[in-house]
């Protein structure tokens, strides 16, 4: 049941495309459905996981391999699946209002529902090596997405570089899974979290740790990977909101949450989850209140966002845990239906610049009433869900004895910035004066208000009864992430104690930070181009390096002239092999003993060797071929001396017909010019002298060796009784490797239609050449 | 007689690697001819080497009955002698057709592919 509520969305994204045909435009609403179907389903099972239980789902998959399709669904993983099946719902309905007409619409489908399933593949697997495909599958569709647009080169580029950074840290996540899987002994979830001790205590323990954190810290954008996100804003808005928010940046967190209970607690985990989580957090809410564009600056609030999510990890402890998944549920609500608001004043203006926006209220008044529920609980502000959160992560925060204060103050700081933001998003495009657009806005279709007023009302609702969604499903998760069941209750009202107090400061400072942007912004972005020294900079340095490395060494290795392939592969094999020889042996390969020579037979190995010595140094073209027919000549002596009279008849006959055909063909050309230079020749007889001696070398070294009886008596016995022939090479060739001398026949038979055609249509081009 | 071949192998060899590092593309051929004859002679070498005694069955016997020279070298020697020959045919005038087109034997100035 498991396995099919997962594949499911692969299904569906093979059938959508041909769904749509029929369906057309109300396509969307019907393959949320499937997202709708899964919600339910999954909703199911939280009484049981909220009374405790995990649930453990097993298939096998490759036996023999030890691998398993399992599925673990405990308070975690239910709160991802319930998130991105929820979101899944509307970012499909949203998707085909946003992209309606769109001639690619089918392929968002595909895409969208692919990566819906992928992701929950990598949120409910039990096993790490599934968890790992599901993780780079979702980072695949995630770069299709990207590109959807993809005649767009910008668009290309910005999704190359989400897969690259995403990939990248993935392989390091695939040596840290490997690693753990082989000391716990099992790749299975279940089996690792209760080993936490093993890991802890282990000698590995820092390589596995930063091996797992760089998959974890490049897919959720954290500094210094941070860069890829806001340029994932190139996708269609419906993407940025599901992929880029809500579900699949919040992989890294999801992973990090997973393991806290196996490699948290450690000093190392607190310090550099820590240290990074705070980094981010003030780095993404820094550049959001820099940035104009109403994406942009969503997705920087969303660095800041898996910032304080990492942060909030690497503090360990029953309320950090707490604080973490309710923020990150929070998070989802407001930031899905904050970038839904914002596609849908794309769509309606036709610009996403907060500068060009103003007064959109009057003509998108629903969208803006769902914006600035959105909105409130962005900035933290009661009664809604993310005041909850807020308060939570700076109890949580006030609690860490030691450096809790300073990240406190690094929170108190960031929130101040954050309500600014919410400000601006909100604020901003829908009040003040209406502005000229690009297009007249109108409100946006049902399709594009359904899922953030959903989302939106939803922050509202879990924020007035805050224990809806924390004494049950909140608490198992927190239960997960911390590994002992916490039993904290969410309340929206804790008295005046000093989170509120600080809350209230942030708001003030938050207020007075929106008023001061337009001025704030240009004294941030003023005379200092940060930008040429970030981690971004470092990555076209290096991409653009590594493209230089592949042109140069294409240029040298690729250098189309055939004897520098032949030099290289040349000198290669005399290194390698003489090498291999002269370890091995020594001088010992050198031949001893008698020898057994007559005077004939060295007269005509001398022949040989002057002959082919004249071929080569031979000016006249006549004169080389009649030197290389004088070496075929002896060669086929050689055979007929050594009791090889076919090889000798067979030898004559084609030497003859060669030394005719070369006269022949090349009687017309001139002499041989002087090609190269004396230091060329030079070389290239000395490669050949190489490997002509290592040649000799290894023929020394084999003389007598004879590893193997050979099958050569059988066919000496066989020849006449078998197939009635006295010459047993000619038996051998037609009768026992009859199919051998077939193939020969059919190489010969090429050869001669290559020749025939070239024959034939000689004179064409010739004639076409000035 | 084996030491010695090795030697007139090696001296093929090296004469064969010479001629294909030529930029004329006729030295080229002529260094691939080279080359065949030198593998077949050294498989025909290590193969071991007899004297006086082709693998040829006399006459009212159905099996050697005396030490014979090894076949089965011979008849893949014979394969590779025959193959060589294609493949000289199909290159000579595939250069007779290059010096055609190109007016030239030098591989340098074969840098084109629309001729």
């Amino acid at each position: 049941m498991m396995l099919t509520a997962v594949l499911s969305g692969f299904v569906l994204a093979a059938l959508a495309p041909w769904l749509f045909r029929g369906l057309g435009a109300r396509t969307g609403w019907v393959l949320a459905l499937l997202p709708a179907a899964l919600l339910a389903w999954f909703a199911s099972f939280v009484p049981s996981v909220a009374g405790g239980e995990v649930h453990v789902l097993q298939h096998a998959w490759v036996p023999s391999l030890g691998l398993q399709l399992s599925f673990l669904v405990d308070g975690l993983s239910l709160l991802f699946a319930l998130l991105i099946s929820l979101i899944g719902t509307f970012i499909v309905i949203y998707g085909g209002g946003y992209l309606a007409g769109h001639r690619d619409l089918p392929r968002f489908y595909v895409l969208i529902l692919s990566f819906m399933a992928s992701m929950l593949g990598l949120v409910l697997s039990n096993n790490l090596i599934t968890l790992f495909v599901f993780w780079e599958l979702t980072s695949i569709t995630s770069y299709l997405l990207i590109g959807f647009n993809h005649e767009d080169k910008e668009a290309r580029r910005c999704a190359l570089q989400g897969l690259l950074v995403t990939v990248t840290g993935g392989l390091a996540l695939l040596v840290g899974l490997v690693m753990m899987g082989l000391i716990a002994g099992s790749f299975e979830l279940s089996e690792i979290l209760a080993s936490g001790e093993l890991f802890r205590d282990h000698a590995l323990y820092m390589p596995i740790l930063l091996l797992v954190l760089a998959g974890a810290f490049t897919k959720s954008a954290q500094v210094p990977f941070h860069f890829w996100l806001p340029n994932a804003m190139a996708a269609p808005t419906p993407v940025s909101a599901y992929l880029h928010s809500a579900t699949m940046v919040k992989a890294g967190v999801y992973l990090m949450a997973r393991l806290n209970p196996t490699m948290g607690g450690t000093e190392a985990w607190f310090l550099i989850l820590g240290l990074v989580g705070a980094l981010t957090m003030l780095t993404g809410v820094w550049m959001a209140y820099r940035s104009t564009g109403i994406k942009r600056v969503l997705a920087y609030s969303t660095v800041m966002a898996l910032g304080t999510l990492t942060m909030l990890i690497g503090m360990g402890g029953e309320k950090a845990a707490m604080a973490a998944v309710t923020f990150l549920l929070a998070h989802a609500l407001y930031k899905g239906a904050l970038f839904m608001v914002a596609g849908a004043i794309d769509h309606e203006t036709g610009t996403k610049d907060l500068e060009q926006l103003g007064g959109l209220r009057r003509k998108m008044p629903v969208t803006a009433v769902v914006a600035v529920v959105a909105g409130l609980s962005l900035a933290g502000l009661p009664p809604l869900f993310g005041f909850v959160a807020k308060e939570l992560l700076l109890e949580a925060v006030l609690a860490r004895p030691g450096p809790g204060w300073i990240l406190a103050g690094l929170v108190v700081l960031s929130s101040m910035l954050v309500v600014a933001v919410a400000a601006i998003v909100v604020l901003k495009p829908f009040f003040g004066a209406l502005r000229e657009t690009p297009r007249h806005p109108h409100e946006a279709p049902p399709s594009m208000l359904l899922g953030p007023a959903i989302l939106a009302s939803l922050g509202l609702g879990f924020g007035l009864l805050p224990w809806l969604a924390g004494q049950g499903l909140l608490a198992a998760a927190a239960s997960a992430v911390y590994g002992h069941p916490v039993n904290i209750s969410l309340s929206l009202w804790h008295g005046v104690n000093l989170p509120l107090i600080l809350s209230a400061l942030i708001l003030i400072a938050g207020i007075l930070l929106y008023f001061k942007w337009p001025r704030l912004r240009d004294w941030f972005n003023g005379p200092v181009a940060l930008d040429q020294y970030g981690p971004e900079a470092l990555y076209y340095r290096f991409t653009g390096a590594l493209s230089n490395f592949a042109g140069w060494q294409t240029r040298v290795l690729q250098n189309g002239y055939m004897r520098n392939y032949l030099l290289t592969i040349l000198l290669t094999t005399v290194a390698v092999v003489g090498y291999t020889l002269f370890s091995r042996l020594g001088w010992g390969w050198l031949p001893s003993g008698e020898l057994d020579v007559r005077f004939y037979e060295l007269v005509v190995a001398g022949g040989i060797i002057v002959a082919a010595v004249g071929a080569a140094v031979m000016r006249s073209k006549l004169a080389a071929v009649a030197a290389m027919g004088v070496v075929g000549f002896a060669v086929a002596l050689i055979y007929v001396l050594f009791s090889a009279p076919d090889l000798g008849i067979t030898q004559v006959l084609v030497e003859t017909l060669t030394v005719i055909l070369l006269v022949l063909a090349l009687f017309k050309l001139p002499n041989f010019s002087r090609l190269s230079s004396r230091m060329s020749r030079l070389r290239d007889v000395t490669v050949g002298v190489a490997f002509g001696g290592l040649m000799a070398a290894l023929m020394f070294s084999t003389l007598g060796v004879q590893f193997e009886p050979s099958i050569s008596a059988w066919f000496l016995e066989s020849a006449y009784t078998e197939a009635q022939g006295r010459n047993v090479v000619n038996v051998i060739l037609v009768d026992f490797r009859a199919l051998d001398t077939l193939g020969e026949i059919y190489v010969l038979a090429l050869a001669a239609i290559g020749v025939y055609a070239m024959m034939k249509f000689r004179s064409q081009p010739a004639e076409g050449r000035s | 007689m084996e030491p010695v071949l090795a030697l007139v192998v090696g001296g093929l060899y090296a004469a064969a690697i010479y001629m294909i590092l030529r930029r004329s593309i006729v030295k080229l051929v002529i260094g691939l001819l080279l080359l065949s004859n030198a593998a077949n002679l050294l498989i025909f070498t290590v193969s071991g080497l007899t004297r006086e005694a082709p693998p040829l069955i006399s006459a009212g016997l159905d099996a050697p009955v005396t030490p014979m020279a090894d076949p089965l070298p011979q008849a893949l020697i014979l394969t590779a002698i025959v193959i060589s020959f294609g493949v000289l045919a199909f290159a000579v005038v595939l250069i007779n057709r290059a010096w055609h087109v190109v007016q030239a034997e030098d591989m340098d100035q074969m840098t084109g592919t629309d001729t």
